[in-house]
């Protein structure tokens, strides 16, 4: 099914940006592409809908340049979109709630490993105790000491 | 007949793995030397076996036998002979197939040439290897089954995946399994030196061959998949952080930080439990690529299985071996003690970081990529992890790494007196930071991308450069002293140089392309001339053509540049069996810029859309890629760790005290 989805994907007739969906003020338009590289097809695997071919990504985009022409700011671009299509459009996680565990999992494992590598080196900077011999162990010794 | 054959090979091979996964095991813990000789024997058969399935199935691909359910679902009488050969691993069952066949390559090679082994390791390390090959073989004989007739064979096949259908596709997988799978020889060594509570610079020595093999593999298996990437899907991108890229990923950074930590185990004998904890995690990731992968909890491209069943069996596999691999390692670990002493400046305090650098950028990746599935099983929401995270989240370790590497790799091993070391870097690090700031003043506009990575890459380049005048003397000595010096230090210090060298490479063309690329989409009319930074463009004509087993709509762009002028042509090619379209840009590649067309339809008011990319130093990162994986063949091949070498031929580790 799965695969039946994305040969329907792949032979849509569009090519990602089409010159037809394209703003002529370059600078809206270089808005428009930055905001839609972190904006996902919602249909498509892990794509954002700069690169894709569907055609809901098309209908995404052309929304994106439509509320920019109206004037919105790319933040009340992007709002606009999650208002209608929920979080999981965002590529970019939100920084809030569940998701602090993913944005702080790399700072904080950096921390506490180099908490606990620093510890690991600085207690092998010292001459390690050597382990005290056993009897047995003593009783070699003695006994290669004497040859 | 042959697909029989093939099905009772892998039954038997089956049988043989149980076999060796029990009995070497038991001689092992009673000292029985003719139980513990079994290994050897059932490992080579199993290769044997499950080589006659592979070859079987590879028959029935070429001579399209439809009969045969996967050949039906994934062949065609009109597909080039090479698709049909690599369409025997382009689709689940036969990649399993595979999966096995290199892990009884990898176990039949510690067979055959670990007779230098002590016999304990060796039969616990063929025992637990045959382990991992008990868990796949039954998942590919009960759930997987490439092998199943079909009871009215169809008149043709259904064909293979166009984007599949693809030189640099086609050999991706085998080079990603080769990779992954080798990850598995440094886990059974890792197991087999808990269950003997001993970890020695032998063992070390032993390992590193095969994690360093398995890594090469994994670098070109995702250097290839990248550059497939790159020049099919239209639009230049290498690199997406898709699911299924960071289930290769995530090995690969495992591998790496353990290739360095596997040094401090076999130079300075320190850092023992810590290795072969990396060791069980790197397989781990290789089990849960494979798992992501194999059952379709994400969809993409690759995910060529969606059976719950599936993927229900994989991660089964998945949670004995990670969490058996681990609990051992709880009651074990303790008994890898170490006594040696390293100050805090000193090589091993460098790999250290590294090692902690390469392992938190893992888990970055690691959480990101399940994130959305732990999001969507606990609160039922869907959420997406996508590249503006991983940019964001992933690049500052690399960052970390890179300004680290050159101190680290320079410091000698135990103590170091930074300012000593330091010396030959200091006009490394100027000349870097100055070469950044020229790029910085140069460039319009105010990205600060490309000067910190030119720096970075030079940094690295340049320092390891330093390394090696200073290793050598240079200009401290005659020229030809210099030259007898460089040649005579080992390999493994030439495959560090390239491998370092290989990232700085990576880390230019990655910020230099990022950075510096310039993209134009448009509607181009006949005959119309227009201007893409500094090259001129004109759409000559636009012509169908026939393929072997597709249509082409082909392009022609007259491309000049200054003086010169050469021809370009864009495809769209359109596969007549799967009714799917793919885009073949024209692509001309150069070290400094690659100049890449893809063409679009045709447009309502006439002409074609076309979109041109100027992408400068992208072919770096491919480039890179290689010299890295380069690299890490050099080091292999260095005759002291030639993986019979340690006992046949007692070579004296060269005077080279800084490695």
């Amino acid at each position: 099914m799965r695969y039946l989805l994305l040969i329907l994907m792949l032979a849509s007739p569009a090519m990602a940006v089409e010159p037809s969906e394209m703003l002529a003020d370059p600078a809206l338009e270089a808005r428009a592409r930055e905001i839609s590289k972190g904006l996902r097809c919602v249909v498509c695997q892990n794509e954002n809908i700069d690169d894709s071919n569907a055609g809901i990504a098309a209908d995404l985009r052309v929304l994106v340049r439509e509320r920019l022409t109206a004037g919105d700011s790319d933040e009340e671009t992007v709002q606009y979109v999650v208002d209608r299509y929920g979080e999981y459009v965002l590529l970019k996680p939100t920084f809030f709630g569940n998701n602090l565990i993913l944005w702080l999992t790399g700072p904080l494992l950096l921390l506490l490993g180099g908490i606990g590598a620093l510890v690991f080196i600085r207690g092998r900077a010292k001459p390690q105790p050597e382990e005290a011999l056993n009897a047995d162990e003593q009783e070699k010794l003695a006994r290669l000491l004497q040859d | 007949m042959f697909v029989e054959l093939g099905q009772y090979a892998l039954i038997l091979a089956f049988i043989f793995a149980i076999v060796q996964a029990i009995i070497p095991i038991i001689g092992a813990q009673k000292g029985w030397a003719n139980w513990m000789a079994i290994a050897v024997p059932t490992a080579q058969i199993q290769l044997l076996l499950i080589l006659g399935a592979f070859a079987a199935l590879t028959y029935a691909f070429v001579v399209s036998d439809f009969s045969v359910q996967l050949v039906a679902n994934n062949s065609h009488s009109d597909k080039p002979m090479l698709y049909k050969v690599t369409g025997v691993w382009a689709n689940h069952e036969g990649s399993m197939l595979l999966w096995n066949l290199i892990l009884a390559t990898f176990g039949a090679a510690v067979a055959t040439f670990g007779n230098n082994l002590p016999p304990e390791l060796r039969a616990r390390v063929l025992s637990v290897q045959a382990m991992i090959g008990v868990a796949f073989l039954a998942f590919l004989i009960f759930t997987s089954n490439p092998f199943l007739r079909l009871d009215v064979p169809p008149t043709n096949g259904s064909g293979l995946n166009p984007l599949l259908q693809d030189p640099g596709l086609a050999f991706h997988p085998p080079f990603l399994y080769l990779g992954y799978v080798g990850l598995s020889m440094a886990f059974s060594f890792a197991i087999a030196a808990l269950i003997e509570g001993k970890v020695d610079a032998a063992w070390a020595r032993w390992v590193r061959p095969w994690t360093l093999a398995a890594w090469v593999f994994l670098t070109i298996g995702i250097a290839l998949g990248s550059w497939w990437a790159y020049y099919e899907l239209g639009w230049g991108g290498y690199w997406f952080w898709d699911p299924v890229e960071n289930s290769s990923f995530m090995p690969w950074l495992a591998a790496t930080a353990l290739l360095h930590s596997a040094i401090v185990v076999e130079k300075r004998d320190t850092l023992k439990a810590w290795t072969v904890l990396l060791a069980i995690i790197g397989f781990s990731f290789s089990l849960i690529g494979t798992f992501l992968v194999r059952s379709g909890v994400l969809t993409s491209v690759h995910a060529f299985a969606t059976d719950p069943a599936r993927g229900a069996f994989v991660l089964v596999i998945l949670a004995i071996a990670i969490g058996g691999g681990l609990t051992l390692y709880t009651f074990r670990a303790g008994l890898l003690k170490s006594h040696s002493v390293f100050s805090t400046f000193s090589r091993e305090s460098g790999l250290v970081l590294n090692n902690l650098l390469l392992s938190v950028a893992a888990a970055v990746v690691l959480v990101g990529t399940l994130w959305p599935l732990v999001i969507e099983f606990t609160t039922g929401e869907k959420i997406s992890v996508g590249a503006p995270f991983f940019d964001m989240a992933f690049t500052p370790f690399m960052v970390l790494l890179a300004m680290a590497l050159p101190i680290g790799a320079i410091l000698p091993w135990k103590r170091a007196k930074l300012g000593k070391s330091m010396r030959p870097l200091w006009g490394v690090m100027a000349l870097s930071v100055a070469l950044g700031t020229l790029v910085w003043a140069l460039q319009t506009g105010g990205r600060m991308l490309a000067p910190i990575g030119l720096t970075l890459s030079a940094w690295i380049i340049l320092g390891a450069v330093a390394d090696f005048a200073s290793r050598s003397r240079f200009g401290k000595v005659s020229f030809g002293e210099s030259l007898r010096r460089l040649r005579n230090l080992p390999g493994s210090d030439w495959g560090k140089v390239l491998a370092h060298s290989g990232l700085g490479m990576i880390i230019f063309g990655i910020s230099a392309v990022t950075a510096w690329e310039t993209e134009d989409i448009r509607t181009t009319q006949f005959g119309e001339r227009y201007e893409v930074s500094g090259y001129y463009f004109t759409l000559n004509k636009v012509e169908n053509l026939e393929g072997p087993n597709y249509d082409i709509v082909r392009a022609e762009l007259l491309v000049e540049d200054g003086g010169k002028s050469w021809l370009m042509h864009p495809e769209k090619r359109n596969f007549r069996v799967q009714r799917m379209p793919t885009t073949e840009a024209a692509i001309d590649i150069s070290l400094t810029r690659d100049v890449y067309i893809a063409l679009g339809d045709p447009q309502a008011g006439g002409g074609y859309a076309v979109r041109i990319y100027i992408k400068p130093f992208v072919d770096w990162i491919w480039i890179g890629a290689l010299v890295m994986a380069f690299g890490g063949l050099t080091s292999l091949f260095d005759r002291r760790y030639r993986v019979a070498a340690p006992s046949r031929k007692r070579t004296k580790p060269l005077a080279a005290p800084a490695e």
